[in-house]
């Protein structure tokens, strides 16, 4: 089913165009073009916020962080051993997405800790990443609330995922 | 803001490296991550200038605009700065259908020429505009049909039912996109005082 997604909507793009008259090779190559500034743009942001993560998760603060956030996490539901990931969940996809991996290997893949850890994960985005490149991408020097917003969200994605995996699992 | 949290992240790792000795470790990692964030970006290349052609052919069709009108009546409200029936709506449609079938390749270029045309709305200042607030919010909420890659993981192991995780994430995203629109509300209301 989800093959079929990409090809229909391309296609169905190129048939309206050349339905409508549209020079259509000449707007997908001017598109592309306008596609490289959009890249030019959110390049410095992945190199220069991903070495940031990387000192913070390699130099173990993380670690310690999660182990500080460890009891305040666990009054809301969240067991100790799912508090890293809720933590790096906002900054870093693919290390959240390592700790869902070792979940699963070290306590099943049907246990409540890997089901819940899989929620939380498939339930949120990585903020820091999205913002860095949306607003990379657009020129934006002043986030306003933004930030704010994406965290607590984030937060709150957590919460109603220790009450879904109670309800509906 | 992005300042604070960058800064953050890195002295606090570097604070943390210095009286715990994994010195060595931060160094691997900060040029590993030079490396690996370019690959990143090449990854992305191919992909952002392909949709941004497809996203411009599909501009030039007016299938942009129709999705924009087909929309308005629900998103004018989350966006009452954009004026009604502006194409920047179809964008945002784009983006959030794109989304949430997990088409994550084709969202990322949908979204990037959201927020350039959201700046082109706002005089090209470099402030995020209420709109853009708002649009990132429902991004990094992230309402998605089925989380793949997760359920993927969950095959790996041998999970008896691996797609029971579905309903209660789909819960979670649609309540914490709700929540964010309504903080994003809430603090657009603040700014204005």
């Amino acid at each position: 089913m989800a093959v079929w997604l990409m090809p229909v909507i391309i296609a169905a793009v190129i048939a309206i165009g050349l339905y409508k008259k549209v020079n259509i090779y000449e707007t997908l190559t001017d598109g592309a073009k306008e596609g490289i500034q959009t890249w030019v743009a959110i390049v410095p942001h992945l190199v220069i916020m991903m070495a940031a993560v990387a000192v913070f998760r390699a130099s173990g603060a993380a670690a310690e962080l999660a182990s500080w956030a460890a009891p305040v996490l666990s009054l809301f539901g969240i067991p100790a051993e799912v508090a890293p990931l809720a933590l790096i969940r906002p900054i870093s996809g693919s290390a959240t997405l390592a700790m869902l991996d070792q979940l699963m290997q070290e306590h099943g893949p049907d246990s409540y800790i890997a089901k819940l850890a899989a929620i939380m994960q498939g339930s949120t985005d990585t903020t820091l990443y999205v913002l860095a490149v949306y607003f990379g991408a657009a020129g934006i020097k002043k986030t306003g609330d933004a930030l704010k917003i994406g965290l607590m969200a984030d937060a709150a994605a957590f919460l109603f995922s220790v009450i879904a995996a109670s309800w509906l699992l | 803001m992005v300042s604070v949290v960058f800064a953050f992240l890195m002295l606090s790792g570097f604070l943390f490296a210095a009286a715990n000795g994994t010195m060595a470790d931060v160094n691997e990692a900060l040029f590993q991550s030079m490396e690996q964030s370019i690959q990143l970006a090449i990854s992305l290349a191919g992909i952002l200038l392909f949709w941004t052609g497809v996203m411009k052919t599909a501009e030039g069709a007016g299938i942009v605009k129709a999705l924009a009108n087909a929309v308005q009546p629900l998103l004018g409200r989350l966006f009452p700065e954009i004026p009604p029936g502006h194409p920047v709506f179809g964008y945002i449609a784009s983006n959030m259908a794109a989304n949430f079938f997990g088409l994550g390749n084709a969202a990322t270029p949908i979204g990037l020429k959201t927020m350039r045309e959201l700046k082109k709305l706002n005089g090209d200042r470099d402030t995020a505009s209420r709109s853009m607030i708002t649009f990132l919010a429902l991004n990094t909420a992230a309402i998605t049909l089925i989380p793949t890659t997760v359920i993927a993981i969950g095959v790996k192991h041998g999970a008896s039912n691996p797609t029971d995780i579905v309903m209660p994430a789909l819960f979670a995203t649609v309540m914490s996109s709700v929540f964010a629109v309504l903080i994003d509300r809430y603090y657009a209301y603040k700014r204005r005082q």
